[in-house]
């Protein structure tokens, strides 16, 4: 794979916060699904967010790139608190990568033109320097020889890939990833999981939904643990996975570890 | 045998018959997109004005559009789009009924199209910072436009037998000949089957070729 000049190629993370949540809170109707959310992570930094279903781990992502507005409290992104609708949060929102667990490639166009669209459209790249650029992420994550083919043609793995190529196409701050591999077939698991693991070696900042204990523990700075839209728990992972505190971490743990 | 066409300009008549369609075609195209777009857009007035619009025009009788647009629109708020020849006039105002009317047809159908992209990529295009309208234009529309080619279909062959209703306001389209023809010739039968025929020459094949248009452009899940 070539080098990409995307991302911060020197891997050092540069000190300071990155994305920083102050006591945010949700309701969809009576269901109260983040509440009081405090988290902080700081540049160069890869969280994993665990949890039981419904806990709200899709939610809090989704209110990071402001899919999903909040009730109260406030998000700011390297420095910026995010503004209501319009331009000035468009901007912004390229900024946050996003990868979802469903991949949402635009089915009309080319693999190649997915990842050339931000670019032209968001970021006023031109059309060579676009192609460029969509060329050499593709070779990053694996699937170059797919460049002209449309996403229907291709695997799931292939096309989460392409999803993933496509957010870094826009040099994005932050990256975040609803539970990328959890449509995928288990052969093809490792081959976005490697995409993801290299990514945090060349230090992206991270915030990663996901039961994949293997990426969290080689990959991940920190594990936040979620029940009923809380934080319950924050630990290093080793720590986390071994010695939880709370006795929600301990249940869910015992749970996914013996099945 | 065919006697009766003599002294008739059926085919002018027929030219005109196109003219409008098109012409309707094009400006309902415009309008219903727009509508659309304001039914599925963010803003709560224009959502309320689209499907106000939407359920009152497509419900009102074609008929009692274009004869507003001739006895309210032209005489009683003289409106006269930009023309002082009375059969311009009409001609124009029958557009402006046909698009009107059309154009609540149009949205539907679109509207049943932009419901079959899968609301993940419009999130994935907001994500990537496009902003609203561009959401729309680059990753909805074009995929809706594809998939409703059908609905949009029928709605153009539609289109093409209701511009027939401008007879009512005496635009010298083909139902307005054939009304002339059949009151002069007494030869009712014929004079009805040229028409029909000059009809189904002009949908037939627009039929035919949007149908395969649609099958070479949908895009594939
Ligand atoms: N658009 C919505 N409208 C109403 N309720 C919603 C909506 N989206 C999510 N919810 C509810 O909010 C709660 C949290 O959902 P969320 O998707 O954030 O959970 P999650 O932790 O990602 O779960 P999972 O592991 O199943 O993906 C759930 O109870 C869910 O049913
Ligand atoms: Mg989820």
């Amino acid at each position: 794979m070539t080098e990409v000049s995307v991302a911060k190629e020197d891997a050092v993370p540069e000190a300071g916060e990155l994305v920083v949540l102050k006591s945010v809170n949700k309701h969809f109707g009576a269901l109260h699904v983040l509440q009081d959310i405090d988290l902080t992570i700081a540049r160069g930094e890869v969280v994993v967010v665990i949890g039981p279903s419904g806990s709200g781990k899709s939610t809090l992502c989704r209110t990071i790139n402001r899919l999903e507005t909040v009730d109260s409290g406030t998000i700011a992104i390297d420095g910026r608190p995010l503004p209501q609708e319009g331009k000035e949060l468009a901007r912004l929102r390229a900024d946050v990568g996003m990868v979802f667990q469903s991949f949402n490639l635009f089915a009309h166009k080319t693999v190649l033109e997915n990842v050339m669209l931000g670019q032209i459209k968001v970021r006023k790249a031109d059309r060579k320097q676009a192609e460029e650029k969509a060329r050499a992420l593709l070779d990053r994550v694996g699937v170059a020889t797919q460049a002209d083919k449309y996403p229907a043609q291709l695997s799931g793995g292939q096309q989460q890939r392409v999803a993933i190529a496509r957010a870094l196409a826009m040099d994005p701050k932050v990256m975040l990833f609803d539970e990328p591999t959890s449509a995928l077939d288990p052969e093809m698991i490792n081959e976005v999981l490697e995409v993801m693991q290299q990514l945090a070696r060349d230090g992206m900042t991270m915030i990663v939904v996901t039961h994949e204990m293997g990426f969290a523990r080689s990959a991940a700075n920190r594990v936040v643990f979620m029940a009923d839209g809380r934080i319950v728990e924050e630990a290093a992972p080793d720590q986390f996975f071994s010695n939880p505190r709370s006795d929600r971490a301990k249940d869910f743990l015992s749970k996914i570890l013996h099945h | 045998m065919f006697d009766f066409l003599e002294g008739y300009d059926v085919l002018g008549a027929f030219w005109t018959t196109v003219q409008l369609t098109l012409l309707a075609a094009v400006g309902s195209l415009v309008w219903g997109t727009l509508l659309a777009a304001m039914r599925v857009g963010p803003v709560p007035l224009m959502r309320g004005f689209g499907t106000v619009y939407v359920n009152i025009v497509r419900n009102i009788p074609l008929t009692v559009i274009i004869l507003f647009t001739s006895l309210g629109l032209n005489n009683t708020l003289g409106i006269s789009l930009g023309s002082s020849v009375i059969d311009t006039i009409n001609f124009r105002l029958a557009v402006l009924g046909l698009v009107a009317y059309t154009s609540a047809f149009v949205c539907e159908a679109l509207r049943s199209g932009i419901n079959t992209v899968p609301v993940g990529q419009a999130e994935a295009a907001r994500a990537i910072g496009l902003s609203f309208s561009q959401v729309l234009r680059l990753v909805v529309l074009p995929q809706a436009f594809r998939s409703s080619v059908g609905p949009l279909t029928n709605v153009l062959i539609a289109l093409t037998k209701n511009t027939t209703v401008a007879a009512a306001i005496g635009v010298a389209e083909a139902a307005t000949l054939m009304k002339t023809m059949v009151e002069n010739e007494a030869q009712l039968i014929p004079i009805s089957a040229v028409f029909a025929l000059g009809f189904v020459i002009l949908t037939l094949p627009t039929g035919l070729i949007l149908g395969w248009v649609g099958k070479k452009v949908a895009v594939k899940r």
